[in-house]
């Protein structure tokens, strides 16, 4: 049997649905692929506008081939994420087109779902959830044209919408109460995390510049209590100790269960929700307190047990006074001494001046400060190329860089000078959202400062940085330097509309990825045991889910059995009209019937009697003649009772 | 127990139709079905590979989309039934038909809620003919009423009854057949197929061999004979029924009248029985048509010469269901 063409309602809902799904997609899509599916989809779109026949199937396959070809061309491969999900795109266009009846349409539909979860992908934010439940109704609507009957565009979004909302409140439940599991199940394409922002594990001049000019949101964290005061926020990120002369890299490390450190000191108690970077390192205030779950590097870092792919919230306690690291390892301490050879040699000369002049090598830290402070170094984001030593360039020709040219100098210097120190990278700063108060560092406050190692003190922070631009530790970024148009739009602070916007929609944001996106199996046990359901294991949460599915089931029925005859429907609205009559001290007797009443009232009540006399008419033949059956007349008396408001 | 046997049995006790019911059918909850069809299992696999993939890469939002479409999916079971149920079921008439043309059957669906049901279809069960072409999904108003015509093949002559319908619907969204099973308790006559070409009506030839009906005429009377409703109100007995008395038609006697009287005993001998059947109809219709009076003897039956359209019904009556136990 060969199913019937589709009717150009239902090709028209077909192509809503897919250019929904697709349109998404464009953001990370190359652009000749984006070009290909547009024009595929004009093509489509014009065929069915003008009622033509669609391409012969042989064309078809060409087309589809050198589509794979251009994926081939453009990814250098066919396999992954991103190649994945351009080919999806290219084929569901050319799908479109030999759709031809209706088991076609319902592929088409089906691919399009996978369209939308490959965007989820690439983001999740509230604009995308909206464009996936707007994608949802023109699905649910391209279904219904594919059963019923050809409608108005108008009614059948109704439709559709209608069919939503019902839906809504069992997806609330399921979402709620399906058991989570944190993923990943299976390994995952080596590109399945990309486009992430943020830190890395090395650090070469104008890399943490370069992570500096984004505004994007790089963790958020609720103090229980005061934040601490400017000077203290400092967020540990990587450490880095091995110096080739122009990168560095992390150094000789161990991990361990608990810090090597006894935590004491007054302490910050907040949480932290870390957007996903795709590293094992985590960004605590120094220096964080044993926590179960989490993992400590001898160099202080915080780290996670694997990858954070997704967003992650921890609960942490930090204690800035503790002193760490007053027994640290040889082996540690000649890695921080380390230069190689033949490099920057005016610097290392520069410490080695200084060593001569120290009386102590706790002085030598305190004089190179004050030499940076007397050599005018400037902050800038945007410094002049270097030549091929970079900290002698920085030091002594340019004199001007970001943060990472001041750490590395000054660790250099000191190496140079006998002591040990490294460069420890992070975040420094943010700010308190004022709508909701949260702690929000950006992308923007990446830094990069130096660790110094003092015998009987340990190690000691030392932000060269400051010694320049002391503004960017209280002020951050924006506060430090002079242009302001280089900064990311978000981060600029002279535009206080621009803030407050910022600041609102920051604030709806966190909630949403508290609540929506950071919905994972610690949140929902804590959602369940404050519901009571303290020790809710994944029996529990099926039953549950079970039940909730059978009430709404159960409900559902009801509704669907409920029968309502037109003639109870009558009687409701003549049962309303009376009562409106008897309000106004017109009630009717037990042994009126409609139109002796309504004669009654027309004496009793002249300016009334013509309306009411009519509603009695058309009720008496609803309720007793053959009208009953009329939907016409009995939505002219359900109206004209309703309109009917006697004083 | 056989496999047929085994089915109908299984039948019977799944479907709760057991024969022909009484008008009006009520379709209750228990009597309707629901399964997915086959699309809505392809989107119950799709939404499967959608959940992993939520899970394997803590996509939230693939959560929402996936619980969302399901939700709806469900929902939409409820739409189909409430689609279906509720209808009440009543037979229409079914005309007589010659063998070999189609019978048709009307049946009457009333909706008696204030919801219209929309895409509905309905068939006779078997598995073939809910694909035929001219069946059409038919949508019902709000407190409105349709009458489905069901073509039926005819093979045999005989009593027809309808079989089981099935009345499905695929509303809202394809995802889901609700259905139900019933069987009205109507049927249709199916006359012998008229033979196609043979020897022309016997007229004039009774006279000779004596043998054949008295003629009939309006000159000398003859007897009363049971009365016709096609008989002319002239030649009733009116005397007869005044005194209570069952009606009867006056006979007379004319010679010279044309008549005929169609014989199964004056056959050739060794022409089977339907072929005497079939060449009994088609003189039964030549001498309806032609406007003459004609008599059937069959063996068992012997129907007086008359003439209209009750005449005519009642020979073609009385051959279909020649040899055929009457029930």
């Amino acid at each position: 049997m060969t199913e019937p063409r589709l009717r150009p309602d239902q090709s028209a809902w077909l192509l809503v649905c897919t250019i929904l799904s697709l349109a998404p997609h464009a953001g990370h899509l190359p652009l000749s692929l984006i070009g290909a599916c547009s024009l595929l989809l004009g093509w489509r779109g014009l065929l069915a506008h003008q009622g033509r026949p669609l391409p012969h199937r042989f064309l078809l396959l060409a087309l589809a081939a050198s589509l794979v070809a251009l994926v081939a061309v453009e990814f250098q491969r066919l396999f992954g994420k991103e190649p994945g999900i351009a080919l999806l795109a290219g084929l569901l266009s050319i799908k479109l087109l030999e759709t031809r009846d209706i088991r076609d349409a319902r592929t088409v539909i089906l691919l399009s779902f996978f369209m939308q979860m490959g965007l989820f992908l690439y983001q999740q934010n509230m604009g995308v959830a909206a464009l996936a439940l707007a994608g949802s109704v023109a699905t649910v609507a391209a279904l219904l044209s594919l059963e019923g009957r050809a409608d108005t565009p108008r009614a059948r979004t109704l439709a559709a919408a209608r069919l939503v909302l019902q839906g809504l409140p069992l997806m609330a439940v399921l979402f709620i109460l399906f058991p989570r599991i944190q993923g990943p199940l299976w390994g995952l394409p080596a590109d399945a995390y990309t486009h992430r922002t943020g830190l890395s594990d090395s650090m070469a001049p104008g890399d943490v510049a370069r992570v500096s000019e984004s505004g994007a949101i790089a963790f958020r964290a609720r103090f229980e209590g005061d934040p601490p005061p400017p000077a203290e926020r400092y967020w540990r990120g990587p450490v880095l100790s091995d110096f080739d002369g122009r990168t560095w890299r992390q150094g000789r490390r161990s991990v361990a269960e608990a810090p090597a450190y006894r935590s004491q000191g007054p302490a910050y108690t907040y949480t932290l929700t870390l957007e996903p970077h795709n590293q094992r390192w985590l960004l605590a205030l120094d220096f964080p307190a044993t926590a179960p779950g989490l993992r400590y590097s001898s160099d202080f870092q915080l780290l996670a047990q694997a990858p954070v792919h997704a967003r992650q919230r921890l609960d942490l306690v930090s204690h800035p006074g503790t002193p760490v690291g007053l027994d640290e390892r040889e082996a540690v301490l000649s890695q921080a001494l380390e230069l190689p050879s033949g490099s920057n040699p005016r610097t290392r000369a520069l410490g080695a001046r200084l060593r001569a002049e120290a009386r102590a090598n706790s002085d030598i830290p305190a004089l190179a400060i004050a030499h940076f402070r007397a050599s005018g170094l400037a902050y800038t984001l945007d410094p002049l190329p270097f030549g091929r030593d970079d900290v002698d360039s920085f030091l002594f020709d340019t004199r001007q860089g970001f943060c990472e040219h001041f750490a590395a100098a000054f660790v250099v210097t000191l190496r140079a000078a006998g002591v040990p120190a490294r460069v420890v990278t992070g975040y420094q700063g943010g700010e308190i959202n004022a709508v909701d108060g949260s702690f929000v560092v950006r992308q923007s406050d990446a830094h990069a400062w130096a660790e110094v190692w003092l015998a009987g003190k340990g190690w000691q922070r030392i932000d060269p940085t400051a010694a320049s631009a002391p503004r960017r530790i209280d002020g951050g970024l924006a506060g430090a330097l002079p242009d302001m148009n280089r900064l990311p739009l978000l981060v600029r602070n002279d535009l206080p509309w621009l803030r407050t916007l910022r600041d609102n929609l920051e604030a709806i944001d966190n909630r949403w990825n508290q609540w929506v996106l950071g919905y994972n199996p610690a949140r929902q046990q804590a959602l369940l045991s404050a519901l009571g359901l303290a020790q809710a294991d994944w029996t529990t949460l099926i039953a549950l889910m079970a039940a909730a599915g059978t009430l709404v089931a159960g409900l559902l029925a009801a509704w669907a059995l409920r029968q309502r005859s037109p003639a109870d429907a009558i009687d409701r609205d003549w049962a309303r009209f009376c009562q409106r009559l008897a309000a106004i001290g017109l009630p009717r007797e037990t042994w009126e019937g409609p139109l002796d009443y309504a004669g009654r009232i027309g004496h009793q009540r002249p300016d009334l009697g013509s309306t009411v006399v009519a509603i009695a008419t058309d009720y008496a033949a609803l309720r007793y003649g053959m009208a009953s059956t009329d939907p016409l007349a009995r939505r002219r008396l359900h109206q004209s009772i309703k309109n009917f408001r006697p004083r | 127990m056989g496999l047929p046997a085994l089915r109908a049995t299984l039948h019977r006790w799944l479907f709760r139709v057991s024969g022909p019911e009484p008008a009006p059918i009520q379709l209750g909850q228990r009597r309707i079905f629901v399964l997915p069809t086959r699309f809505g299992l392809a989107l119950a696999l799709t939404l499967l590979v959608m959940l992993l993939a939520s899970i394997n890469y803590t996509l939230s939002l693939g959560f929402a989309l996936t619980f969302l479409i399901g939700s709806v999916a469900w929902i939409s079971i409820h739409h189909a039934f409430r689609n279906v149920v509720g209808l009440s079921i009543t037979p229409g008439k079914a005309e007589a038909v010659f063998c070999g043309n189609p019978a048709r059957f009307g049946v009457v669906l009333s909706n008696p809620a204030l919801r219209p049901r929309q895409g509905l279809l309905l068939a006779p069960s078997t598995s073939t003919a809910r694909l035929l072409p001219n069946i059409k999904p038919f949508d019902i108003a709000a407190c409105g009423s349709t009458v489905q015509d069901i073509h039926l093949p005819t093979r045999h002559r005989g009593w027809l009854p309808l079989p089981r319908l099935t009345l499905e619907t695929r509303h809202p969204l394809g995802l889901i057949r609700a259905w139900s099973l019933f069987q009205p308790d109507v049927r249709c006559l199916v006359y012998p197929a008229p033979e196609a070409d043979g020897p022309p009506l016997p007229v004039g030839r009774d006279t000779d061999s004596g043998l054949g009906g008295r003629g009939r005429g309006q000159d000398d009377f003859a007897g009363l004979r049971h009365h016709q409703p096609a008989d002319s109100p002239r030649h009733v007995a009116w005397k007869a029924v005044a005194r209570g008395g069952p009606w009867r038609t006056k006979e007379f006697d004319g010679a010279g009248t044309r008549d005929v009287h169609l014989d199964w005993n004056r056959m050739p001998t060794g022409m089977g029985i339907e072929a005497r059947l079939a060449r009994l109809t088609r003189w039964v219709m030549e001498a309806d048509r032609a406007g003459i009076d004609f008599g059937l003897s069959l063996p068992g039956a012997d129907i007086p010469p008359g003439r209209g359209n009750a005449h005519r019904n009642a020979c073609l009556t009385h051959l279909a269901l020649f040899g055929l136990r009457d029930d």
